[in-house]
């Protein structure tokens, strides 16, 4: 990039600028016309001395050719004008002056729209520009690097650039146009006066920017120090583990409290000075005016002077001081940014970037990798001089299958990274049949060799889209349907050509599904399957498609056939004897193994307004409570539990388990309903306070018959809350039929989860394994019903979290398996990519994920030496060399290091 | 059946027959009901132990493991409390228990049992003369059946 803001503004927007430029330079006559017309006005509208009786007229509008007497010895009259009275003459000069601000006005309108869409199009392409880079950063650059920090300058520390950029050129320009203008009318009225002016500006010229050379070092000490807060916070998030379990939160406060108060120091420094400068700037630019007052009052009182001459002086000098300020003001911003620019630019510099050519946009990658993997003595040398990888050769076929133990100074992670082309070696080479690796393209190497590290990272995005994320290598077809129209599209399009951006549509289909051998739609989720078969990841998905929401309108068949699934699950269970597992919901009757709430509300709510505890506050419930009587009731059940409560927790210590596990009423809570309950017992139910009642009321909204067995749920008010019940069903399919999805026996609950669906009911509450023997016979029906694949086709949709948190450890890193291996790779590089995993889980993945890779190859460095028995060629690697290489009933006898490394097990 | 009814079932077994109802009450609410299918196992022998019961209704036979095959020892009932020694000393499990007819039990976690016997020492000094009635009377049935041997001898 370049070194310099003004080289980078010049080479990317030299038209633009140039045409803004043009504009301005348009726009100027108007504007000195606007500052000579008062004059006019007044000398010659105005003052009657001019007009020798009413009748009298004078020209408007007629020009004279400048300086025609000096060249031509005559005046030249361009044009005559119009002979006007004085008061025409009046309201045309003074229509004239209202036209000149309006044109003014339309002037500086444009061209500040133009400036902002310049800066706004160079923002685009610098911010571009820095991304591009980070995508071509050396993998083992991005390590070191915080993410924070460097988010923070793509992010805000480029952000007055854009603004800047628009005014770089133009501004000077401008203001100075208007300072030149301004300055040659006060010359042209008084050649003293003007000088006057004139050295003031040239010591603000001089002095200013002096004084703010320190302003500028102390705002790249805040760019800095604001840059290394970002990326501390972001510690305080990621290291929120260790902070609490070692107790350092006060360490980190004080950390934090030192690096604000260097900021504030600086900060408060900058205020300090830039209000002395602002001070000092005032004082100069009023000192003008002082001298004006006095020496042109002088000149007029003497009458060398005419006054309407003071005044147009006085009205062109008020136009000066503020382009002047904003040109001193300007050529601050202009260090600021500059600053800024460096600063960024350095950051986004570092060695061994990736060369461009080698990431362009590539269609075909079919040419399949053959022939041999040859490495002639590599070595990698970090930036402390450490030797990580020492003169390594070695070869083999493209389609072996290789392993590479060691221990962990061994250097195999490197030659792992080697491999896969994300680390370049210090010297020596890779080649792949004949080809250097790292003349390679990306389009070869992305794509023919996989790669899975240690610490695999998922984006946020459901486990299909993570699956399939190797495949998107290119555009395969563009959106139809995003952006809307044609027209708005092409203009996308311009645009982002215009700033250098790319033109693809990451809305368009990208997943190249055709190189994971999927050629036709259907063969989609049984490829996925197997893969996930592979990594031993398909139950996991499976258990996410139970739990999982089926999107109705796309998939109405799965709905219809899950719909099925309950029925036989009912008819399964009776046929086993156990029906009495689970407690169906019943519209007619009230259910004992759910809480009050469901068996009132009776759905599953689509709007979180009706969800826990909110929905007590609904009015709607409110109403429909009291409408079937059933305030009472509840009020009584709450008072129930209220006196059970304080009779069995009351003498408990407050940090009792009891409490967190059994208790409706909190440790905190309990003294205050032991004075509720005897405040109730004492008197009538209408003498109870509002609050009391209230507090009482909102007990029983949790229970479950059937699990705490307090008996409260007596046939009567069974009869009400199903009265309740239905009134609240009807109140919300009038008031607001989408919120909740009611329960019933007859349709399939698209606010449900499949698991839901099929139980359709709660789970019996005190029968010996009755979950246990529910998810068996589930599984066993959804597979006899050829459901298995629609529910994994669920789990697929399933949201793996920002960096994939809501997957365990071990699934993720299948998931980077399974991703790595859906692409069907040439060679498929392992470093170490099953270490999370407990031994007997890599004993079985190993083999499975090499009958998976078929005829293709694998390189894996393995954490433990002993897997590598299932390898046809072993290299044992010893800090940074290959010590020995062959099979592994070669390697594996005495005095071998692959013997010792197996025993150290 | 309501906690009520479990509380009369607590007070009828031995272990728990001098505990304030209350505590008793407590103990019920903190304990789940399950309920065992005839035939169904509430453990087997040999198992880690992590919970002991109360039986409410219904009966559950006892059996060992032997060189012949699984062999019936006893028959417990109603107001029966079982399971209390793996428990108490994390001890394998002694003996399987299967349900007989549907046993309707509660089911006392150690946890549970442990945090009762902390808040009320009353709960601990009762099992305490529980088990030393029962070392008592294994005690007198030792040597009533050394008595035996040594009469046959």
């Amino acid at each position: 990039m370049e070194p310099q803001l003004f080289k980078y503004i010049w080479k990317h927007s030299k038209k633009d600028q140039v045409r803004i430029l043009f504009l301005v330079l348009a726009s100027m006559p108007f504007y000195f016309l606007s500052l000579d017309l008062p004059k006019s006005i007044i000398n010659k509208a105005v003052n009657s001395e001019n007009f020798a009786g009413f009748n009298s007229t004078l020209p408007f509008m007629r020009f004279e050719l400048p300086f025609g007497e000096e060249i031509f010895g005559r005046t030249v009259i361009l044009f005559e004008g119009f002979d006007l009275s004085q008061l025409v003459l009046l309201l045309a000069l003074c229509l004239s002056f209202l036209s000149l601000v309006l044109v003014n006005g339309v002037f500086k309108f444009v061209i500040n729209t133009l400036k902002g869409r310049l800066g706004e199009r160079m923002l685009r392409r610098l911010r571009y520009e820095l991304a591009d880079r980070i995508l071509r950063f050396p993998v083992l650059h991005s390590r070191r690097i915080k993410q924070a920090e460097i988010a923070t300058m793509i992010k805000d520390e480029v952000e007055p650039l854009g603004g800047f950029i628009g005014d770089s050129i133009v501004t000077p320009f401008f203001l100075g146009g208007q300072a030149l203008t301004a300055m040659i009318f006060i010359m042209v009225q008084s050649f003293w006066l003007g000088l006057v002016a004139m050295s003031i500006v040239l010591v603000q010229a001089f002095v200013i920017p002096k004084l703010r050379k320190r302003i500028l070092t102390l705002g790249r000490q805040r760019q800095i120090t604001a840059r290394a807060l970002a990326g501390r916070v972001s510690e305080l998030v990621g290291g929120a583990v260790e902070i609490q379990a070692h107790d350092t939160s006060n360490f980190e406060r004080a950390e934090i409290s030192h690096r604000l108060g260097k900021i504030f120091k600086i900060r408060y420094e900058i205020y300090q000075r830039k209000f002395f400068v602002k001070f000092l700037n005032n004082l100069l630019a009023q000192i003008t005016p002082f001298i004006f007052y006095l020496g042109g009052g002088y000149l007029v009182i003497t009458g060398q002077f005419e006054i309407g001459t003071l005044v147009a002086v006085l009205a062109a000098y008020k136009d000066l001081p503020p382009p002047v300020k904003d040109l001193i003001n300007w050529d601050q911003q202009r260090n600021d940014v500059q600053i800024k620019y460096e600063q960024v630019v350095e950051q986004f510099q570092p060695m061994g970037m990736i060369d461009p050519d080698k990431q362009v946009l590539e269609e075909g990658n079919n040419e399949v990798l053959k022939g041999d993997v040859v490495a002639s003595s590599l070595t990698l040398i970090d930036e402390s001089e450490n030797k990580l990888l020492d003169g390594v050769s070695f070869s083999f076929g493209v389609n072996q299958r290789v392993a590479v133990v060691g221990n962990a100074s061994s250097g195999k992670e490197y030659l792992g990274l080697l491999l896969a082309n994300l680390v370049k070696s210090t010297s020596g080479s890779v080649k792949i049949s004949d080809k250097s690796l790292d003349q390679l393209p990306s389009a070869i190497t992305g794509r023919r060799l996989s790669y899975v590290g240690q610490d695999a990272y998922l984006f946020p995005l459901s486990v299909m889209d993570n699956l399939f994320y190797g495949l998107r290598n290119w555009m395969v077809n563009d959106s139809p349907h995003d952006p809307a129209t044609k027209d708005e599209a092409l203009r996308d399009k311009q645009e982002a050509a215009r700033t250098g951006n790319t033109i693809l549509n990451p809305m368009g289909e990208w997943v190249d599904y055709k190189s994971a051998g999927i050629d036709d739609p259907v063969q989609l989720v049984p490829r996925v399957t197997d893969v996930l078969r592979n990594v031993d990841l398909e139950e996991d998905v499976y258990r996410f498609g139970l739990s999982g929401i089926v999107d109705i309108e796309s998939r109405p068949d799965i709905a219809e056939s899950i719909l099925g699934a309950r029925e036989a699950l009912k008819e399964h269970l009776k046929s086993i004897g156990a029906e009495d597992l689970v407690n169906a919901f019943d519209p007619e009757s009230y259910n004992k193994n759910a809480t009050l709430r469901e068996n009132l509300l009776f759905g599953t709510p689509r709007n979180s307004d009706y969800a826990g505890d909110r929905l007590l506050a609904m009015p709607i419930l409110r109403e429909a409570v009291d409408e079937a009587e059933l305030r009472d009731s509840i009020y009584n059940m709450g008072l129930s539990i209220a006196r059970t409560m304080v009779e069995l927790f009351t003498g408990l210590p407050p940090t009792h388990p009891f409490f967190e596990q059994f208790s409706f009423i909190s440790a905190d809570d309990l003294p205050e309903f032991d004075m509720i309950v005897k405040r109730a017992d004492k008197s009538s139910f209408s003498d109870i306070s509002k609050s009391d009642r209230e507090a009482l009321m909102h007990l029983p909204f949790d229970y479950v018959e059937a699990r705490h067995r307090l008996g409260l749920v007596t046939d009567e008010v069974e009869v009400k809350i199903l009265n309740a019940r239905k009134l609240l069903a009807k109140k919300l399919e009038e008031r607001d039929p989408e919120a909740v999805e009611f329960y019933d026996p007859e349709r399939f609950n698209s606010a449900a989860s499949i698991q839901d669906n099929i139980l359709f009911g709660r789970l019996a509450y005190g029968r010996a394994e009755a979950g246990e023997t529910i998810g068996h016979v589930m599984t066993e029906l959804l597979d006899d019903l050829g459901l298995r694949s629609d529910v994994i086709e669920v789990g697929l949709s399933y949201n793996v979290g920002v960096g994939g948190n809501r997957l365990s450890a071990v699934q993720r890193q299948k998931l980077a398996l399974a991703r790595a291996l859906i692409k069907k790779p040439d060679l498929l590089i392992l470093n170490e990519a099953a270490a999370v995993m407990d031994s007997q889980s890599q004993n079985k993945l190993v083999p499975s994920i090499m009958e998976a890779q078929g005829e293709q190859g694998i390189v894996w460095t393995l954490q433990r030496a002993e897997l590598s028995r299932h390898f046809q060629y072993i290299i044992v690697m010893q800090n940074g060399r290959i010590v020995e290489s062959g099979t592994y009933n070669e390697l594996n006898v005495e005095g071998k290091v692959l013997k010792s490394l197996i025993a150290a097990e | 059946m309501s906690i009520e009814q479990e509380v009369e079932a607590l007070k009828n077994i031995p272990l728990f027959a001098n505990i304030e109802p209350s505590r008793l009450k407590l103990m019920a609410f903190a304990s789940e009901r399950l309920i065992f299918k005839a035939g169904q196992e509430l453990f087997h022998q040999g198992d880690a132990g992590d919970a002991a019961y109360i039986f409410i209704d219904g009966d559950a036979d006892v059996i060992v493991d032997t060189d012949d095959g699984p062999l019936v020892v006893a028959n417990f009932g109603k107001n029966e409390f079982v399971g209390e020694i793996a428990i108490l000393c994390d001890v394998p499990r002694t003996a399987t228990i299967k349900a007989k007819s549907e046993l309707t039990t509660l089911k006392i976690t150690k946890e549970l049992f442990f945090n009762m016997v902390m808040d009320f020492p009353e709960m601990g000094v009762e099992v305490m003369r529980v088990l030393a009635h029962r070392i008592d009377k294994t005690t007198s049935q030792l040597t009533e059946a050394r008595n035996a041997i040594s009469e046959k001898s």
